[in-house]
């Protein structure tokens, strides 16, 4: 019998470790072991249960695959890392083939939130604490988003596209006191306090089990401890960005390993800083180059509260910093994450190319199709005026335009309309058209 | 020319898509015909270019007048009608007895009339004895048919007349271009607003309010993200949730992971367009979400279909007068085909192989102990695919289908059928599964028979004859009934009359989920519009006597589960089949254009179509194009793992840069199809038609 996999931790890497385990074919038992009480859950909604827009067991994520054993209410306690098993808090201990810690980091934020009542006082201007203080304020919440920054987001944003974000949210009516160090709630004057500080990864029983650990578990290219039995994933991981999408791409590529589909090492996806904040679009791609772009694309626009700074290198995407620019977010994000070569009209990415509609039927070419159902030239219709069809509806007869779907009787009429005048010029329209030709 | 006139005018409906428009034929002097829209609802008078001309295809110069017989030499010669279905029913005995009944097969399509198609099942259940049937519809409506069975209970396409559309605030269409698929239907979305979901920025998508210009293969996404928002934003219809559905929890926890920002990162639709269209969907009185190929053409095509049915029961759709989710049906009898048994898991009123008490029914209306109906068989390509295979069918026959044009990997599936024994089509044009064939058998087509059709609402239509077939040419149900007797099955149970057909359909399906036993050609004859179901007897509420009208708006009352809630489906995400890769860089994405219906058999034929759309185009960005070296107007060579295809570059400034687009309605090598991947959605086993990895190459013009 193959020898279990365990996992240490009941988060959101660890319930798509065991998932892509099961849809990889994983035949073998796998164990996976919570200290919190309560199923895994998805972490990042956690403000819109603090919201009250939804309720805490709405979170919960899906049942662990069959084949599954899922303890909750378990802490693990100790690794022994001869025998092969983990203690747990209960005394029980569980062998392990494979062990993979995904034990986390100590959010302020944890499981057990209720409703926020009240003034609710924010603290940590993060992703996580912009959202959540827009959230709370768009719920009619009256809001303070204390920040030890000189405005919210500073690590990832520059000091354009900061102002343009402690804008908006002073707009929404936030109260921000940026440059607040805060180190009791008491003082801000609320009925609840909201700590969106993040969490130190978590690595105490790494730490006891004797594996190397910096500020989080160090593992080598392919997730692994220094023990060949031992891997780690998600925010307990050293150097890890804590972005949700890390953690999964290291939960899926740890179970593509563990079922033999990966014999390279772990390649971090593209990263992509984009906080949930409907009005107000805000996006941060990959970091800037270590050896420096070959071009840099900015925009400005504060009145309108929009601003861009591309950075590229060989016509790619290699950083970016968008506000107030959401269709320039998402062209921008499907080009980085697949590597593709910016478009040649570099304005056209930050604003939205549209394709000119040429609306008067004077400038059409005369092989301009009017009538798309039964595929009606300009010179269709010309020629059909000229063997008097004078109305739209005796055009509609002659030629069949518009009697598909109906959508071009306006673009029909006016071209009628300039028919009409060019009847009445003295030079014979259809001799024109002969030349247009 | 006309060869033998009926009628000097009738009242019928066009031969192509599902829309069925109705028209009015009249034969005109010199012994052309004339064809004009007549006042009917679904097309209120409209015609596209393909309706317009279809009368053309009744006299194209290359129209199938006599059966055809491979000979010695190789080459297809005329032969008499007793000397080919002798031939037939002999190598067709031979196979059986030397094979099995499974050696022979049957591949039908969603163009036959309800007739034909419940003729072909039973004859291929009955005289063949095989399992081995299944139709072209498999790769048009089977995605949406299996989502919608599982959420409603039952599957129509548009369970509510398309008049309704009209009336709407907003219509979410995922996947539908119906301003070049079907243009008449733009006539009712000229009042609501448009959300188009599309890669493309198709005719549909430019008249839209809202583009959600989607990476191929990623609708599902899509859908997740919507109703993510949804729930977020408090849109959710509580009330009709918990009165009306079961497991809303199950798929809102698999929704929760798809905020509009991770569902943007995926779809490339901007996170505020999806909190706009849900706002739009959301706050809207009378609002319709309808999926077309676009979203059910996939690997995961049930699950996508589901996804957007549980929108649509989300915001409390589904089930009320102004309100639901509907598909649009793609081939003129893509309904009527799809349930009236010549699917390989159903018999007839859409009732399941698998069920005793099904097979029980129909053998009792068959006249057969119920051990003579084989099992459910293998789908369309995995039927395609075993051809000639060892274990696989040594001989086909085939109606009303052109696979060697529109079957997935089309290269492939084309060497299977030249592996047969025995290769049997009928058609009325030398298509090119058709000269590949040993036997072909010259049929009648659309003005020159009698019928019915089931539209794209359920609605049952009577196709009427305005000539007689040319000299030569038989009905399929004659060809059907001259196979049959040649077998040893009675002529009586295969009867030439549709109205006889019609009258056992009318038994076959009394009581089941299509149920057609209330409907008659005399009622449909006196202008009743009758939608299935349509029991026979009087209408259970009113005890006037009079008889059941018909079911234009499904589950008002209630969903044909039988705790009459809808379900749910607990969906969540998955990628394409195929990555791109660095040998593959670029998505194809395959569909439609105005001028050509499928295959292009028929439309291609046409001189004013053809001259609109004379050969196969690509559809590629500038920015693309110049990636990859090719100019416009120029060829270029597209090829995927499973075969290459030529066609002609045509700029789109519109299309992402990483996608092309290809229509597959062109022969020989401009064929999209032999690009296209065959991986299967688990549930409907539809092809992924709409995502290939491919490269592109310029390609030199082929020397005059």
């Amino acid at each position: 019998m193959t020898a279990p996999i365990v996992v240490v931790g009941n988060g959101m890497a660890a319930h798509r470790l065991v998932e892509r385990l099961a849809a990889f074919g994983h035949a073998g038992p796998v164990t996976v072991l919570g200290a919190e009480p309560r199923p895994a859950y998805r972490r990042p909604l956690l403000p819109w249960v603090l919201a009250g827009a939804l309720p805490g067991e709405a979170l919960d994520l899906p049942a662990a695959p069959p084949g599954t054993t899922v303890r909750t209410g378990v802490a693990v306690t100790g690794v022994d890392r001869v025998a092969k098993t983990v203690t747990c808090a209960d005394g029980s201990t569980v062998p392990y083939g494979t062990l993979v810690l995904a034990t986390g980091a100590r959010h302020a934020l944890g499981g057990t939130v209720r409703p926020a009542h009240g003034r609710v006082a924010v603290v940590g201007g993060g992703v996580l604490g912009v959202e959540t203080a827009a959230l709370l304020r768009r719920r009619g919440h009256e809001v303070l988003l204390a920040h030890a920054g000189p405005y919210p987001m500073h690590h990832a944003l520059d000091e354009d596209a900061g102002g343009l974000l402690a804008a908006h949210l002073t707009g929404l009516g936030v109260e921000l006191r940026c440059g607040t160090r805060v180190a009791a709630g008491g003082t801000l004057g609320a009925d609840t306090v909201v700590r969106c500080t993040g969490g130190a990864p978590e690595t105490a029983l790494a730490r006891a089990a004797g594996l190397p650990v910096r500020r989080g578990v160090v593992v080598d290219g392919f997730l692994r401890t220094d023990d060949p039995d031992v891997y780690a994933v998600g925010s307990c991981v050293d150097g890890t960005d804590g972005l949700l999408a890390s953690a999964a791409a290291q939960a899926e590529y740890l179970a593509a390993r563990l079922t033999g589909r990966a014999e390279g090492p772990y390649t971090a996806p593209p990263t992509l800083l984009r906080p949930r904040l409907p009005g107000l679009d805000v996006a941060v791609l990959g970091a800037p180059a270590g050896d420096g772009p070959d071009e840099v694309v900015t925009f400005a626009d504060p009145a309108g509260g929009r601003h861009a700074r591309l950075e590229l290198a060989g016509g790619r995407l290699r950083y970016a910093v968008l506000v107030g620019l959401p269709e320039a977010i998402a062209a921008a994000g499907q080009l980085y994450d697949r590597g593709l070569p910016v478009p040649a009209d570099r304005l056209a990415l930050l604003l939205g190319s549209s394709p000119a509609a040429e609306d008067d039927p004077e400038a059409w070419p005369e092989a301009h199709v009017v009538c798309h159902c039964n595929n009606v030239t300009k010179a269709d219709l010309a020629h059909a005026w000229q063997t008097g069809a004078r109305t739209p509806d005796a055009l509609a007869t002659a030629t069949r335009a518009t009697t598909g779907c109906g959508g071009c009787g306006d673009r029909l009429r006016a071209l009628c309309g300039v028919l009409e005048r060019r009847g009445a010029d003295t030079e014979p329209a259809s001799l024109r058209l002969e030349t247009v030709r | 020319m006309s060869e033998g006139r009926i009628a000097g005018a009738v009242r019928t409906h066009c031969p192509y898509c599902a829309l069925q428009c109705g028209t009015e034929l009249r034969a005109a002097p010199g012994g052309s015909v004339t064809v004009e829209p007549a006042d009917f609802p679904v097309n209120r008078g409209g015609l596209c270019q393909k309706g317009w001309t279809a009368p053309e295809v009744l006299s194209v110069r290359d129209r199938l007048r006599t059966p055809l017989v491979r000979g010695a030499d190789g080459a297809l010669a005329p032969a008499g009608w007793d000397e080919a279905l002798d031939l037939v029913a002999r190598r067709l005995r031979e196979i059986r007895r030397e094979s099995g009944p499974d050696a022979v097969a049957v591949f039908g399509g969603g163009g036959l009339t309800n007739e034909k198609a419940y003729l072909l099942g039973k004859f291929a259940r009955l005289a063949l004895g095989t399992s081995r049937i299944d139709y072209n519809g498999r790769f048009c409506m089977s995605s949406a048919a299996a989502a919608s069975n599982a959420a409603f209970g039952v599957d129509r396409g548009l369970p509510f007349p398309v008049t309704d559309l009209g009336e709407a605030d907003v219509v979410l269409l995922a996947g539908a271009n119906p301003a070049e698929t079907m243009p008449p239907l733009m006539r009712h979305l000229d009042r609501p607003a448009l959300i188009v979901a599309d890669p493309r920025r198709t005719p549909t998508a430019a008249r839209a309010k809202l583009h959600l210009r989607t990476a191929p293969g990623t609708d599902l996404a899509l859908a997740l993200g919507l109703l993510h928002t949804a729930v977020l934003e408090g849109l959710v219809d509580e009330a009709y949730v918990a009165e009306r559905t079961r497991g809303f929890d199950e798929a809102r926890r698999h929704a929760l992971a798809w905020s509009p920002e991770r569902t943007e990162r995926v779809t490339g639709v901007p996170a505020a367009a999806l909190r706009e269209a849900v706002g739009l969907l959301a706050g809207a009185d009378r609002a319709y979400i309808l999926t077309g190929r676009g979203a059910e053409q996939h690997s995961k095509g049930t699950d996508t279909v589901a996804a957007f049915v549980n929108l649509a029961l989300a915001l409390g759709l589904p089930g009320r007068e102004g309100g639901g989710y509907g598909c649009l049906t793609g081939q003129g009898n893509g309904q009527g085909g799809r349930e009236l048994g010549q699917k390989s898991d159903q018999l007839p009123g859409y009732r399941s192989i698998s069920d005793p008490a099904a097979r029980a029914r129909i053998a009792e209306v068959w006249g057969v102990p119920e051990s003579r109906l084989p099992g459910p068989g293998p789908s369309a390509y995995e039927l395609l695919d075993s051809l000639g295979r060892p274990g696989g069918p040594r001989a086909l026959f085939l109606a009303g289908s052109n696979p060697v044009v529109s079957a997935p990997r089309a290269g492939h599936v084309t060497e299977r059928l030249a592996s047969l024994d025995l290769l049997v089509v009928a058609d009325f044009v030398p298509s090119e599964t058709a000269r590949m064939a040993d036997v072909v058998l010259p049929v009648a087509q659309w003005a020159e028979e009698e019928g019915t059709l089931t539209n794209l609402e359920g609605r049952v239509l009577r196709r009427r004859a305005l000539l007689a077939p040319p000299p030569g040419v038989r009905t399929d149900l004659e060809v059907l009934q001259g196979l049959a007797v040649r077998l040893g099955e009675p002529r009586d149970h295969y009867p030439t009359d549709p109205r006889a057909v019609f009258d056992e359909i009318r038994r076959a399906t009394a009581g089941a989920r299509a149920d057609y036993s209330g409907v008659s050609y005399a009622r449909l004859d006196a202008g009743e519009a009758l939608y299935w179901p349509c029991p026979a007897g009087p209408a259970a509420s009113d005890g006037d006597g009079r008889p059941h009208p018909g079911t234009p708006r499904m589950f008002l009352d209630r969903f044909a589960h039988p705790d009459g809630r809808a379900r749910f489906a607990a969906v969540a995400f998955r990628e394409p089949a195929e990555p791109v890769s660095e040998a593959y860089p670029l998505v194809a994405t395959t569909g439609r254009v105005l001028a050509h219906y499928q295959s292009g058999a028929q439309t291609r034929r046409v001189a004013a179509l053809g001259a609109a759309e004379p050969e196969a185009f690509v559809e590629v960005h500038p920015d693309t194009a110049r990636r990859f070296g090719l100019v416009e107007g120029g060829l270029a060579r597209i090829g995927s793992a499973r075969g290459s295809t030529v066609a002609r570059v045509r700029f789109a400034e519109g299309l992402r840069t990483d996608t092309v687009f290809l229509p597959f309605h062109f022969a020989g090598d401009q064929r999209a199809n032999l690009l296209t991947n065959p991986a299967l959605d688990p549930v409907s086993r539809m092809p992924e038609f709409k995502v290939s990895a491919v490269r592109i190459a310029p390609e030199p013009e082929a020397a005059p």
